[in-house]
């Protein structure tokens, strides 16, 4: 397991998402309500990228006509068909055993705390002003 | 889960060899049969305004150049017998009314003319030969008469199945007809869906065929928009014990709906919560087709592809549409002989839980 600092935390303000790559991988941090999530950022369908879907909750109904919206925040729709996956799980809707993409472990470390350590920095210089934003994986 | 696998070790002995016709049509009714079972106004009004056949039959007026029925053989129950039952080995037959009761625009008149229809049924058909069983006509233009129908026939377990016409005023999963469906299941009628309708005949989307083949061909169209009405609308997930029976449908059309309709289900799901599951397996647990007349290729190695595409053989039914006229009244070619018994009759004994073989 590897830790990649891959960006600063306010280049994805509460309310959007970033898509970020670390070598071969494209992956999609979203920021909602301050906590942040991470997936793979292509759809399994027809490989749109999920960073650029609409974060919301998952619609259900207990009866015809009865619509609700639960779990706000906590799934993303694809920007082309619609597909729903969770933010947390990377797991679809319509197939979660079958239909899913790569969940990551995200998290956020201040600056003066990556000055030393295993981090890989790749593509910028580390303030110990600022907070940043961790992949592992 | 009420499908059941043909050639699955549970099918009772006893039905393995039942032979089970879900669709034979007798003659239509006329004014001097149904006024013996319409209140006096009605009766006078059948007489008065001449009404032998509806204006809007739920088949085209003439059936030529596809047909020349032999009106001899569907007089009555005992024609029917020489026949069809008796050369045929038939165990149990449905008979479906196609005189367009239901589909016309009075919903008053429609409402007598169904009752009438279901009386003289009982009286001049079911009353005279043990085997046959029918739909029951109800006003679907006025679902407070047609619940009361079909509570007045439900000690009546002859009655199998509530009829619906194919082409209606509104798709059949619209709210306003879910008393229907409501009293359809409690009482464990199944839903019957024949070709026929109040649009005089508009098959689709891209208005009046010009051409007897145009219609009948087209009629797939009316079923697909049907099955997806009744399932988005969620009439599964009010009413899970209810059946639907599509008759004359054809059947290869039906898978593709299926991957289809899932496919876009993925998506679109949002507007339909209600449907937790794919479509094709609420298609596959609620839906039935009848074999005549079937609409596959005749090579039978091909017919054998096209069939294997149903995720469930039960969902198949043997029909034979009698009188009319096809080819080969038995069942479609291509169906893998395991499959025989069940479509013959074991999977009609398991959608129509008012179907029961006392006489057998």
């Amino acid at each position: 397991m590897t830790e990649h600092v891959v960006c600063r935390l306010d280049e994805i303000p509460v309310g959007s998402a970033k898509r970020v790559s670390i070598g071969p991988r494209d992956i999609a941090i979203f920021n909602v309500g301050g906590k942040l999530s991470a997936i793979a950022n292509r759809c399994p369908h027809e490989g749109a990228q999920l960073c650029l879907g609409r974060v919301s909750g998952s619609a259900r109904a207990d009866r015809p006509g009865q619509h609700r919206l639960e779990r706000e925040g906590e799934l993303v729709r694809c920007p082309w068909h619609g597909w729903e996956f969770d933010l947390a799980t990377g797991k679809s809707y319509c197939d979660p055993e079958r239909m899913k993409v790569r969940s990551f472990e995200v998290s956020v470390k201040p600056g003066d705390t990556l000055a030393e350590g295993p981090y890989q920095i790749e593509t910028f210089e580390v303030s110990v002003r600022d907070a940043y934003v961790v992949l592992t994986l | 889960m009420t499908t059941q696998t043909l050639d699955q070790a549970g099918t009772p002995a006893a039905t393995r060899g039942a032979r089970i016709d879900c669709d034979v049509h007798p003659r239509l009714p006329r004014r001097l049969d149904l006024a013996p079972h319409a209140p006096k106004y009605w009766a006078e009004m059948f007489d008065y305004r001449a009404i032998d056949r509806q204006e809007l039959m739920t088949y085209a007026t003439s059936t030529l150049p596809l047909r020349p029925d032999d009106p001899a053989v569907q007089a009555d129950a005992a024609g029917l017998a020489r026949a069809h039952l008796d050369p045929m080995g038939v165990d149990a037959a449905i008979l479906n009314v196609l005189s367009g009761a239901h589909a016309a625009y009075d919903p008053y008149l429609a409402t007598a003319m169904c009752e009438a229809t279901n009386r003289w049924l009982a009286a001049e058909w079911l009353d005279r030969d043990p085997r046959l069983r029918a739909s029951a006509l109800v006003p679907f233009q006025n679902p407070e008469a047609a619940v009361a129908e079909i509570e007045r026939l439900a000690q009546d377990r002859r009655f199998v199945q509530i009829l619906a016409v194919l082409g209606g005023e509104k798709p059949l999963g619209r709210r306003e007809y879910w008393p229907i469906y409501r009293a359809a299941a409690e009482h464990g009628f199944a839903l019957g869906v024949h070709p026929g309708g109040t649009n005089r005949h508009s098959p689709g989307q891209s208005g009046f065929s010009a051409t007897r083949v145009e219609e009948v061909t087209l009629h797939i169209q009316t079923f697909a928009s049907q099955v997806a009405s009744l399932v988005a609308e969620g009439v599964f997930n009010e009413f899970p014990s209810l059946r639907v029976v599509l008759m004359e449908s054809g059947i290869s059309w039906l898978p593709g709906l299926m991957w289809r309709m899932s496919k876009d289900w993925k998506g679109a799901r949002i507007e339909v919560p209600w449907l937790e599951r794919p479509p094709i397996e609420i298609i596959t647990q609620h839906f039935r087709v009848t074999t005549q007349p079937f609409d596959g290729p005749t090579d039978p190695a091909v017919a054998a592809r096209v069939l294997d595409q149903l995720p469930d053989a039960g969902m198949l039914l043997w029909s034979s549409d009698f009188p009319h006229r096809h080819v080969d009244r038995g069942l479609p070619t291509g169906l893998p002989e395991a499959l025989h018994p069940g479509v013959r009759g074991g999977n009609a004994l398991a959608t129509y839980d008012r179907l029961e073989l006392t006489h057998v």
